[in-house]
């Protein structure tokens, strides 16, 4: 299955995360299979896979939305199997998640976004919250934008703005779901380089789910491409990018067949266009 | 054997989503106390679900009045004694009229308002984002949602019946020519406080029974265009239909 990279989790690295043999299904559909993944403190970790294998519910995994049917699920320390919802809660305080379309509430504005975890955690007074938004907001560049509603925001700048908030109570480690989804190449790049100084200034683990990649090769140091319910390939995305691996190459250069196929399961084409297939 | 077997099956769900339903207002109460201590958010939706349902409910309630005088004033032509119009009309809004239709018309205007806008926000993940800040969203959005339709039915119930009263009046003394003296005094001698006490009560449970379906069917709505459209539904039709069931038992009861 895999080869020179180190598919699985190897136990030498200093994980912040960590999944063992961890299996999970939704109707009894096998979404996750001996998933073994360990995220290394201080990198960017990309989750890669094709359409449908499942890598939001692994972030729904991580972040404790569902528990696993089976397996050890590790984040910073705390087992997610063990923990009731006041000591998930009190995880996610060093957690912060930026969801695909940035998810800001809706009925407030810009700054009101950002300021929102700090005035539900903390009674800090207005003199020192308005620094702390407008430094976050200064720091994806939308200072400017602070009295802005969500719906006057293009996609890239929600997403900028959703970043602002996830950082706001400085959290250990920062997940994307599909950061780069529908942007322009201009948002994109200022996506990808704002998850990485980020990452790199504030000393956080990021966690990235997306099947760009291109992109993830630029961003990431450590790659997982997941297919099937387990990790089929893992190591740097160079290292990935020269797997000779089938399915892993059919990924990477986005092949339309190949062991991932084309066409859905189907009845034979001949017979059906006949009619001998009809019914079934 | 299949008939029976899909209607024990379709029991079982019905008897699931109760107790779905009981669990959620349970939390809902839990976490009440704490949303109240942001007085702000609950005054919010105060406005939110009162206010804004303010128009409505003072133009229905004067119709619902004008026709109370019509027919009322018919009704007792024929015994001989309109001059009780004020009492008939003023017992029928307090008791029953007022807090009836009021819920009813809160269950179409701020009771959708209120499901598509938490099923909304369930559906552009804003909350599970906020699951994801560790902030509790049945505390921060459904609890505030909750008091604001509680504290506003009595309100809004009391404003009808005071507007259905003045429509009574409207065409009862000003068209009719029934004699105003009589009209006034006649209510204020026969309404008393225990009919006051009636309507305010039903009021309370309507506005938490209203609330409370209209948040849990937008809480757990599925987070699609076709989910959000069908849970609103159901908050009109549940509402509507809790609200009758609920006005038996009580009148049973308090009379």
């Amino acid at each position: 299955m895999n080869d020179s990279t180190d598919a699985g989790a190897p136990a030498t690295v200093d994980a912040i995360a960590r999944l063992t043999d961890v299996a999970y299904s939704v109707g009894g559909r096998a979404i996750f299979d001996g998933l073994d993944i360990a995220i290394e403190r201080g990198k960017v970790t990309a989750i890669m896979g094709p359409s449908g294998t499942g890598k939001t519910t692994l972030l729904r995994l991580i972040t404790g939305q569902i528990r696993a049917s089976r397996g050890l699920v590790v984040v910073d320390g705390e087992d997610l199997g063990a923990l009731n919802r006041d000591g998930l809660y009190r995880l996610r305080r060093r957690m912060g998640m930026l969801f695909q379309n940035g998810a800001l509430l809706t009925d407030l504005d810009v700054y009101e976004n950002v300021a929102f975890p700090v005035r539900e955690h903390t009674d800090l007074p207005e003199a020192l919250i308005g620094p702390i938004v407008l430094m976050k907001l200064q720091a994806v560049g939308l200072r400017g934008a602070a009295r802005l509603m969500p719906a006057e925001l293009s996609g890239g700048m929600a997403r900028r703005v959703a970043l602002a908030r996830a950082i706001v109570m400085d959290p250990k480690i920062l997940i994307y779901d599909e950061p780069f989804a529908g942007l322009d190449p201009i948002a994109l790049g200022v996506v990808m380089r704002l998850i990485r100084q980020t990452n790199d200034a504030l000393g956080l683990t990021s966690i990235v789910v997306s099947h760009d990649v291109h992109e993830i090769g630029k961003l990431a140091d450590a790659a997982y491409l997941l297919s099937g319910g387990k990790v089929i390939a893992a190591g740097t995305p160079a290292a990935l990018a020269a797997n000779p691996a089938p399915v892993v190459r059919q990924f990477m250069s986005g092949e339309a067949d190949g062991p991932v196929p084309f066409h859905y399961p189907a009845p034979d084409y001949g017979g059906q266009l006949l009619g001998v297939g009809a019914g079934s | 054997m299949s008939l029976v077997g899909g209607l024990v099956e379709s029991g079982r769900a019905q008897l699931r989503k109760w107790g779905r339903f009981t669990l959620f207002t349970l939390r809902l109460l839990a976490v009440s106390p704490r949303a109240l201590l942001r007085p702000s958010l609950v005054v919010e939706q105060v406005h939110n679900s009162g206010a804004l349902s303010l128009v409505i409910i003072m133009l229905s309630g004067l119709f619902v009045g004008m026709v109370l005088g019509l027919q009322g004033y018919d009704l007792l032509r024929r015994f001989g004694s309109t001059e009780s119009l004020g009492t008939a009309a003023a017992l029928g809004l307090l008791r029953e009229l007022g807090p009836v239709v009021t819920a009813l018309l809160f269950a179409g205007r701020a009771g959708t308002a209120l499901t598509s806008e938490i099923g909304l926000m369930s559906a552009t993940d804003q909350l599970s984002a906020m699951e994801m800040m560790a902030v509790d969203p049945v505390r921060r959005v459904c609890a505030p949602r909750f008091l604001g339709g509680v504290i506003a039915m009595p309100l809004l119930a009391a404003i009808f019946s005071m507007i259905g009263i003045y429509g009574a009046q409207l065409v009862g003394v000003t068209l009719m020519g029934v004699d105003a003296g009589q009209f006034w005094s006649q209510m204020r001698s026969a309404v008393e406080l225990r009919d006051i006490v009636e309507g305010v009560v039903k009021s309370v449970a309507f506005g938490f029974a209203c609330s409370a379906i209209a948040v849990y069917e937008g809480y757990h709505a599925v987070p699609t265009a076709e989910g959000v459209g069908r849970a609103t539904t159901r908050t009109v039709v549940t509402s509507s239909v809790a609200v009758l069931a609920i006005d038996y038992m009580l009148t049973a009861v308090l009379l």
